[in-house]
């Protein structure tokens, strides 16, 4: 029972994580094209400043609750995704930096630089974490040592390219709606334009991954045996498509909170196929991990399951609290600390 | 080159780099909380200049040390993966909670100080960077109860050839875990006292907005003085723990190679690991170690003769880091002393500022050397008496590793400097122009 708890707890973590980190890998992948001259840029980033950093620690803990929970998961699959978790640490600690150093000084050379970082540093990690999901919902090869016998090439499989696409386009489509909620100025209705853009092809990735998916994961087995659970992709849809309508009709803020709600269910979708596995093994099912042979101890899962439940919901609550505060009318001149040091050089 | 030493140089790299930032952002936001708190409950502009001034500081460092601080958590899994499924379920429960209770609250609120100056009252603008102040010893409180785990296991039972957890309150209790924590929090503290009295004395010697520094200088100077005694006591306390919890790594500490009554600290000794022995001992002080190490002279001190030889610990490493940290903490406590003695004239003492401003490397240094001695002095076990650190690392390719482990180099190399080089450029341009001294009415009462 403990183990279905943390099982389910594991997935909303995820979806959470690319739910909220979703939107700033969107707007750092944008930045170059849609942020037209300095105070255009300056302005999108504004609109991440005061998010990026508590967004990722919702990355941290889902990385730590799959190390206290599934440790023999968190294992195998951190070490099996030895190079393109690599690559997204890199990516990560480049643009945390480049949106850090970068206003730090004048001058266009030093500012572009950095703006590459935030740039290169939001596309990899939205590539590569849709890579790591999909072939976590296929199977990788390890045996029941942990040891991974595929290579990170193999990785950029069919499916697993078509899980980077989508994950990308999710976030980019995710990422123009948050400029184009944050005012009402030439920047915000270009990117709603963009939004328009983005979102046929958003469309089309996700169906191609949903057919991959049945022949590519036995992902819909779940939900052959449990059809209550094809609410999950249906409410998936549903979003993309009602996002989509609420650009169309200018109704931004609604568009906004149902692509919130499509990144969550797209996770959703793959993790509720997995049960009870959290890595299949290609290899063999009797290698796969699940919540039988992967979890804790009765104990560690009991104490941290209250830990979590009597602190995550203080956690929403300021977080939501940050963000009506820095919200209302980001004003770049008045982020201060962060960028004060620009007005003396 | 195999998979385990570079895994191992990986770590050391990622960790010490780290821990550049980490102690800086433990000490430095407690300070920024005191300045704003007086600016909040005096309303003078001074310390409000003064918390932006050290603030811009402590966002730069701060940034630095986040992101460096999610290479740890994901290294457990990418380099250590054996590790990792070993101790999970003590282990991972540990780091996980540090991330839920303090990460969120740190991430969220350092944002909320640096941004929110006009969003917020001053009150609450000056609780969130206590509410930061907090969440950062917080975390540092967590994940030194997990290396002290590491160092020390309790709290367990072997299930299937793996630890369990049976204790979780002996986990989080344990005397050396206290211990750690108070000695690395007051280190930090060190560091950043040593920071904010290095910076004011370079911007007293060049006599610019003195009237802030020397306020800065006096809020430090006790509060630095008062952890780096603290240190000291501490540390002497945590070495005769050391005699129960890890007799290897005390013996390495002092190179202590027989088992006797009476055991004698040398003034001077080269340990030498291949032959069980030390190939120079000068300077007897007899009886040193058994009074350090049980505070009765005729107490039973085991030498690392008594562990076979593949349970030793590098003995020249720990004990030269050992030494060094020692020396540099006695050498920290003498310049504080002095300092607080001539603190009244301090302002036309520029040798004191002088050796104050290049005293700032030093506790940062102390503190890395301080780590070598807990990290190595550990060998070679990464669970103490559990597990060898040769059989914790992942199977990954040395190919891998080595590529990860240039690119770690190369990125924090240029992250590291210009960090330092931002830093450098923001005390040379001091803090913001405003009235300094002039009480705003209304902030007082607010």
């Amino acid at each position: 029972m403990l183990e279905t708890i943390w099982f389910a707890l594991w997935g909303i973590l995820w979806a959470i994580y690319f739910m909220l980190d979703g939107f700033d890998l969107g707007v750092g992948m944008l930045l170059p094209f849609l942020g037209k001259g300095e105070s255009e840029r300056q302005e999108m980033i504004s609109s991440i400043t005061p998010f990026w950093d508590g967004n990722e620690v919702w990355l941290i803990t889902a990385g730590g609750v799959t190390f206290a929970a599934f440790p023999a998961v968190y294992a195998v699959l951190f070490s099996s995704f030895y190079s393109p978790l690599m690559l997204i640490l890199f990516g990560l600690i480049v643009r945390a930096v480049s949106i850090e150093f970068r206003n730090k000084r004048p001058g266009s050379g030093w500012r572009s630089f950095f703006d590459l970082g935030i740039f290169l540093g939001s596309f990899i990690p939205a590539l590569l974490f849709g890579v790591a999901f999909a072939n976590i919902f296929k199977g990788i090869p390890f045996d029941g040592e942990g040891i991974y016998y595929g290579s990170t090439v193999a990785l950029l499989n069919p499916y697993g390219l078509a899980g980077g696409l989508f994950f990308t386009a999710l976030f980019l489509f995710h990422g123009s709606l948050w400029v184009a909620t944050s005012g009402n100025q030439p920047l915000q209705k270009r990117a709603r334009s963009t939004a328009l853009v983005l979102w046929f092809p958003l469309c089309i990735l996700a169906v191609t991954f949903l057919i991959l998916s049945a022949s590519a994961t036995t992902l819909w087995k779940n939900y052959l045996v449990n059809p209550w659970l094809l609410v999950v992709p249906i409410v998936c849809v549903a979003a993309l498509f009602l996002s989509g309508h609420f650009v169309r009709t200018g109704a931004l803020g609604k568009a906004s909170l149902f692509s919130f709600v499509l990144i969550a269910c797209a996770v959703l979708f793959g993790v509720a196929g997995l049960y009870p596995a959290l890595l299949p093994s290609s290899l063999g099912p009797t290698f796969s991990l699940t919540i039988a042979n992967g979890a804790s101890s009765q104990l560690t899962l009991k104490i941290m399951l209250i830990v979590v439940v009597a602190v995550l919901p203080i956690v929403v609550a300021y977080q939501t609290w940050v963000y009506f505060l820095f919200r209302r009318k980001p004003k770049a001149a008045e982020d201060t600390a962060f960028n004060e040091t620009e007005q003396v050089y | 080159m195999d998979v385990v030493l570079l895994s191992r140089l990986q770590f050391a790299v990622a960790t010490y780099f780290h821990f550049l930032f980490v102690p800086l952002t433990l000490g430095l936001s407690l300070l920024l909380a005191v300045m704003e708190t007086i600016y909040v409950r005096t309303g003078n502009e001074t310390y409000k200049s003064m918390t932006r001034f050290w603030g811009k500081l402590f966002i730069i460092n701060f940034a630095v040390g986040v992101v460096t601080g999610i290479t740890l958590e994901f290294q457990f899994g990418t380099n250590w993966s054996r590790y990792s499924r070993y101790v999970g379920d003590i282990f991972g429960p540990l780091l996980a909670i540090e991330a839920t209770v303090s990460f969120f609250l740190e991430s969220t609120f350092i944002a909320v100080w640096a941004l929110g100056w006009d969003r917020l009252s001053p009150r609450l603008h000056c609780l969130s960077i206590w509410l930061v102040a907090a969440a950062s010893s917080l975390s540092a409180v967590w994940i030194l109860i997990a290396n002290a785990w590491m160092q020390h296991p309790v709290g367990y039972v072997m299930q299937n050839g793996r630890p369990v957890l049976s204790d979780f309150l002996a986990v989080v209790a344990q005397p050396l875990a206290l211990l750690t924590i108070a000695h690395v929090l007051a280190a930090a503290y060190v560091v950043a006292g040593f920071f904010v009295l290095g910076i004011s004395a370079y911007q007293l010697l060049r006599n610019f907005h003195a009237d802030l520094f020397e306020k800065s200088f006096r809020l430090a100077l006790g509060f630095t003085l008062f952890s780096c005694l603290f240190v000291v006591v501490e540390g002497h306390m945590h070495g005769a723990d050391l005699a129960h919890s890890q007799p290897a790594k005390l013996a390495a500490l002092e190179s202590h190679w027989v088992t006797q009554e009476r055991a004698p600290i040398y003034l001077l000794a080269v340990p030498n690991q291949d032959k069980g022995g030390n190939s120079v001992e000068l300077g007897r002080l007899p009886a040193a170690l058994s009074i350090l190490a049980f505070h009765r002279p005729g107490a039973r001190v085991t030498g690392l003769r008594d562990f076979p030889p593949d349970e030793r610990p590098p003995v020249l490493a720990t004990f030269v880091s050992f030494r060094l940290m020692v020396t540099f903490g006695m050498a920290m406590v003498l310049l504080l002393v002095v300092v607080w003695f001539r603190r009244k004239t301090i302002r036309s003492d520029r040798l004191l500022l002088r050796s104050l401003m290049w005293a700032i490397p030093v506790p940062y240094l102390t503190c890395l050397i301080g780590w070598t001695v807990a990290e190595v002095g550990r060998q070679p076990w990464i669970v103490y008496g559990l597990m060898r650190t040769g059989q914790a690392a992942s199977p990954v390719s040395p190919v891998q590793v080595l590529v990860s482990l240039v690119a770690f180099i190369v990125i924090y190399a240029m992250i590291g400097i210009t960090a330092f080089w931002l830093m450098a450029a923001a005390v040379r341009k001091g803090p913001d122009q405003g009235q300094p001294g002039q009480v705003t009415k209304g902030v007082a009462n607010a």
